[in-house]
């Protein structure tokens, strides 16, 4: 037969080569603007032995072509701007468009870290109006913008319990933390020294206060939660369970990832947490970017603030804007310099343009969306805790796990419906966990049409379970050979 | 509000398919006594043109008007019109980590080439597909020295970026590692005698930065050999790694990391940022960080998975090589466009414009008198120089000029009093360097004993913390 | 299935005995459970073994399980094969892909193990403590 030439195939399947595989030598994506100094001998400056002839195999492509190849690239991901993205614990909700235009103004984007601070005004101002906007939305004291991501503000915090109850006496030597949690927790807790204790939900996936009692032990430094909890279930007994806590002498630390089920009706500081961190990638809207950058900055009460990583951008009153290096019970530096400043300005401009109100409207959209899928998918699929979820809901793949499917393969075969998978197979203490989390950017008629897709991949698992197994069916490339990939790594081109 | 899609229908619709009357219902569960009474306080709502004016009113009161020779691990370079058109795609930066490979080959396939392109740049044989920053990823580049030798001492250069020491010291406090600092020589490289004496037995890793904090490069071969004989690891840290063009990486180094911000991510006032770690591929199974993988899919199509996660957190939990969970996507996206827009060519002649910039400008300041180049070792685009007179004094003047002229050395290291850090990338014109070298060589000596201006770092005593 | 000739452990180990060593693996019903094995980390040649106590790990795509030895003593043979071949522990659990040798310090120790008799029923029972 006749090969077809390469381009003659619709765009969508078309195969987009490395780029490495694209190049050809002399080529160049950018003209440089010509010296205007003296040229410079590298031998001559840095020493033949120092100088690097080569970089073997490094691209050679034109502008033109480098904006088709990442063009095609984009074309094969999914993102929030392409439909309903209901990843549990995720919160993948609109990333605003202005988010992006103020984080690029000229000003913003471009002053640097080690500038005069009387000539950055503007930057630090902003670091100072959103963790004031943090510390109003936990009820928090103080607040560091500096940790990078979530589990940073986790690490941060751990350290800053450590230090807290080093200074009165005894830092002890464990973390509680329910076996619900989110991964990070532990390893975080493990990064900072401490060893963790796993503690085991009640039958209402909750906190098991009896359980709590026995476990607080005099070497217990405190209890590591995440409320809502990864069920999505709001630990009712909150301030039980903060106070019991204290009065043993430790320190509660809350995972601030499903803030977006609280934002304007409850503050984490009100029920008794004393520290959390935030995901600005999750509620506060700055872009996930296909897996980062995040920011995770941490919230503190008053006991806890002498030790915030350092610096801390602080202001005389009316006065100008400057960084606080002078923190001798810092627990010190998590990065360099004041964290993902980009990040803090996208978080600020949400902030502003919701206002009191829009948060909680946010909020309230977000929760009722998740009860709303919940309730109307209880039928086909299995509810584990039947209880009242907040901004996001797991159900479980029992009854289709009966027919061979599993969580997984739903999630697949949504794919081919056109929607982004719900989060598989987390939280571990739910087996063939599916949990959803629609977040307020969800519109009802999204959610139906998602709703109806839910319900005809479970008739699909009754009728040809095999069809659902091989899903998807309609995506670029069809499942991958994940064990292959893991017993000899590939993990860079070759010529 | 303009970004909530639902109508008032749409919720009351919803509620009744729920049996409830109110919104409130659905919070029931949280009680009563610690539901927040009244409103937040909190800016806004703002239209979308006036959270424009907010910023760019913030904006204005920047250093956008001045020329900038600030470097030390942030650098200013031009970042070409494209990378902004294409991290602008939803596809790309509204999406979330690929776990879901099939809807996200995008992602993991620049992923799985920017790990080839730092393999290059660094020639090592792994990379992982970024970490949070320059800092955080020579940290992790020690922690996992300690985890692959099993030995708890680590040697640092007093060169590498102050605070990166800072936050290595964060994360190494609590585990009794012993971490001693090698000072440098008169030369600006370490000292290779006092490193001598600091390895022993018990060395987990070596910490040496190239181009270091003071702008010199370091010479590793004789190094490399030392490092090894006692058993230690070494690590090399790169917070400029244009210099990676024109500059031989140390190749027998068992780790280099760094900071890739200098390939087409803004200064940003500090981040976000991309780390990178790439090492040996006998060494992979304790890397942090996510990897990308090339595999198959069921035709035989060649595709991409993150892989090898076993080691992270998500499932190996207090186990996990690393707390990490987000890698610096995006940034990583930005800087594999960017080495692809220059390509092999481009950043060859990019390091060495780079290259003439910063010696020109030396070459300037070497001849006005009572300045001197401190260092006499090879440097790429930043070096030290000890100024005539008092530094801030200097660097005030040079604030009038509106050139912000340098780091003052002295809050890092106190021994070099009167002393700047002088960065110089392509994005400063000859006439600026020109205007620089004027205001040392007018820089008048009844100025030199002026008392500070207050400095960057300084802390007014007495005003309130809010 | 489950070769009469081994002994078994609660967490999925298999013990073959002859005279005073021990040849010791994973069994069908842990292979299964984690899927596609893609590595194996196992102890040296000269390393000592606890009963009861973890000597290596088996890594599946999504999964780490740690394994326990059955008896304790001087490991004296590491199964070489595995590193290039970890799926030989899917196909092959119970004969090519054994993990290490040991040699017993207490060979008291295998009465407390379970029978292939024991062992199934103890799986079909849900196969955990």
């Amino acid at each position: 037969m006749k090969q077809h030439p390469r381009h003659a195939r619709p765009h969508i399947t078309r195969d987009e080569n490395l780029i490495f595989e694209r190049s050809s030598p002399g080529k160049c994506g950018v003209d440089l603007p010509s010296p205007e100094v003296p040229a410079a001998s590298a031998a001559e400056l840095l020493g033949d032995d120092l100088v690097r002839n080569d970089i073997p195999g490094f691209p050679e492509v034109s502008e033109l072509e480098v904006i088709r190849h990442f063009t095609r690239l984009s074309t094969w991901n999914y993102g929030v701007d392409t439909g309903l993205y209901p990843l549990g614990s995720c919160t993948m909700k609109y990333n605003p468009r202005i988010n992006e235009v103020v984080a690029r103004l000229e000003g913003l984007a471009t002053d640097h870290p080690y500038a005069p601070a009387d000539l950055t005004q503007g930057c630090l101002k902003i670091l100072y109006d959103a963790a004031r906007c943090l510390a109003e939305i936990t009820g928090m004291d103080a607040v560091s913008l500096q940790p990078s991501a979530g589990a940073q503000g986790e690490l941060a915090g751990i350290l800053m319990i450590q230090a807290c109850l080093a200074d009165r006496g005894n830092p002890r030597k464990y973390i509680l933390i329910p076996d619900s949690a989110h991964g990070t927790n532990p390893a975080s807790v493990t990064t900072s020294g401490y060893q963790v204790r796993n503690l085991k939900s009640d039958a209402h996936g909750c906190i098991d206060l009896a359980e709590l009692d026995r476990a607080m032990t005099e070497e217990v430094a405190g209890l590591m939660l995440t409320n809502p909890n990864t069920l999505g279930i709001f630990e009712v007994r909150i301030r039980e369970v903060c106070e019991l806590v204290h009065r043993k002498g430790g320190l509660v630390y809350m995972d601030g990832a499903n803030m977006n089920a609280l934002m304007g009706v409850a503050r984490p500081a009100d029920f008794g947490v004393d520290v959390m961190h935030l995901n600005l990638h999750k509620t506060f809207t700055t872009p996930h970017g296909g897996g980062g950058p995040g920011s995770g900055p941490v919230a503190v009460k008053k006991v806890l603030e002498p030790y915030l990583p350092s610096p801390t951008v602080v202001r005389s009153p009316d006065g100008p804007y400057c960084l606080d290096y002078d923190r001798p019970k810092s627990v010190g530096r998590v990065r360099a310099f004041y964290g993902n400043f980009g990040m803090v300005v996208r978080a600020l401009a949400f902030i502003a343009a919701n206002g009191a109100e829009g948060l909680l409207q946010s909020t309230r959209d977000a929760v009722l969306n998740a009860n709303y899928v919940m309730r109307r998918l209880q039928d086909l699929y299995d509810l584990p805790y039947n209880e009242p979820c907040m901004h996001e809901c797991v159900l479980s793949d029992r009854r289709q796990a009966a027919r061979g499917v599993h969580t997984i393969d739903i999630a697949k075969r949504l794919i081919d419906y056109g929607f982004h998978p719900y989060t598989t197979a987390f939280p571990l203490i739910v087996p063939g966990a599916m949990m959803i989390e629609p977040t307020e950017s969800a519109s009802k008629e999204e959610l139906d049409e998602f709703i109806e897709a839910m319900r005809a991949v479970a008739e699909e698992v009754e009728e040809d379970p095999d069809f659902v197994l091989n899903a998807p069916h309609s995506t670029r490339v069809s499942r991958l050979d994940e064990a292959s990939a893991a017993r000899k790594p590939v993990l860079r081109w070759k010529p | 509000m303009r970004y909530l899609p639902n109508s008032p229908r749409d919720r009351a619709e919803m509620l009744r398919a729920l049996g409830h009357s109110s919104i409130d219902d659905l919070f029931s569960q949280i009680p009563e006594q610690i539901r927040l009474q009244g409103r937040l306080d909190l800016p806004g709502p703002l239209s979308e043109q006036e959270v424009l004016e907010f910023f760019k009113q913030a904006a204005s009161q920047s250093t956008r008007e001045y020329v900038s020779l600030l470097g030390a691990g942030a650098y200013s370079h031009f970042r070409p019109a494209a990378i902004d058109a294409l991290l602008s795609r939803g596809e790309f930066f509204t999406a979330y980590t690929p776990y879901q490979a099939e809807l996200a080959q995008g992602t993991l396939q620049a992923m799985f080439e920017f790990q080839t392109l730092i393999t290059q740049l660094t020639e090592m044989e792994v990379s992982n597909a970024s970490l949070y920053d320059g800092s955080t990823a020579t940290t992790e580049a020690v922690l996992m020295s300690l985890r692959l030798t099993r030995r708890n001492r680590v040697v640092t250069a007093r060169t590498l970026h102050p605070e990166y020491r800072e936050v290595m010291s964060t994360y190494l406090r609590h585990l009794g590692t012993e971490v001693s600092e090698i000072p440098y020589s008169a030369s600006g490289q370490i000292d290779r005698a006092a490193l001598e004496k600091a390895l022993n037995e018990e060395t987990a890793a070596v910490v040496i930065q190239s181009p270091n904090f003071l702008g010199v490069i370091e010479h590793f071969n004789d190094i490399t050999e030392r490092v090894h004989r006692s058993g230690a690891l070494l690590v090399v840290a790169v917070n400029e790694p244009l210099s990676l063009a024109i500059v031989n990486p140390p190749a027998e180094a068992d780790i280099v990391c760094g900071e890739a911000q200098s390939f087409g991510v803004p200064v940003a006032f500090g981040g976000p940022y991309v780390g990178f770690l790439a090492t040996r591929e006998k060494l992979v199974r304790q890397m942090p960080g996510r990897l990308v993988g090339q595999t198959t899919d069921s035709n035989g199509r060649r595709g991409f998975v993150l892989t090898l996660a076993t080691r992270e957190q998500h499932i190996r939990r207090e186990k996990a090589t690393s707390n990490i969970c987000t890698n610096q996507s995006l940034c990583a996206l930005a800087a594999t466009i960017y080495l692809c827009l220059l390509g092999k060519q481009g950043l060859r002649a990019l390091a060495e414009h780079n290259l003439a910039q910063a010696h020109y400008a030396a070459s300037r300041l070497a001849k006005v008198p009572g300045a001197s180049i401190a260092f006499a070792s090879p440097f790429f685009n930043e070096f030290v120089v000890k100024t005539p007179g008092n530094a801030e004094a200097l660097l005030d003047e040079l604030r009038q000029e509106k050139i912000l002229g340098g780091i003052n050395l002295e809050r890092f290291y106190p021994e070099l009093e009167n002393h700047l850090l002088v960065c110089v990338t392509e994005t400063v014109n000859k006439a600026a360097l020109d205007r620089m070298a004027r205001v040392y060589q007018e820089f008048p000596a009844q100025k030199h004993a002026r008392a500070a201006a207050p400095s960057v770092f300084s802390h007014p005593v007495g005003w309130e913390k809010a | 299935m489950y070769p009469e000739e081994f002994q078994y452990t609660k967490d999925h180990e298999w013990i073959r005995v002859d005279g005073d060593t021990g040849t010791i693996g994973i069994t069908d019903h842990a292979q299964k459970e984690l899927g596609d094995i893609v590595y194996v980390e196992l102890p040296k040649s000269g390393e000592t073994v606890t009963a009861a106590e973890t000597f290596g790990t088996v890594e599946s795509v999504k999964a780490v399980s740690e394994v326990y030895s059955p008896v304790s003593g001087e490991v004296t043979a590491v199964n070489g094969k595995l590193q290039d071949h970890p799926e030989l522990l899917n196909s092959d659990p119970h004969a090519a892909a054994w993990l290490i040798r040991v040699h017993l310090s207490d060979p008291q120790e295998v009465q407390k193990l379970m029978s292939s008799e024991e062992y199934e029923k103890y799986i079909r029972e849900g196969g955990s403590q």
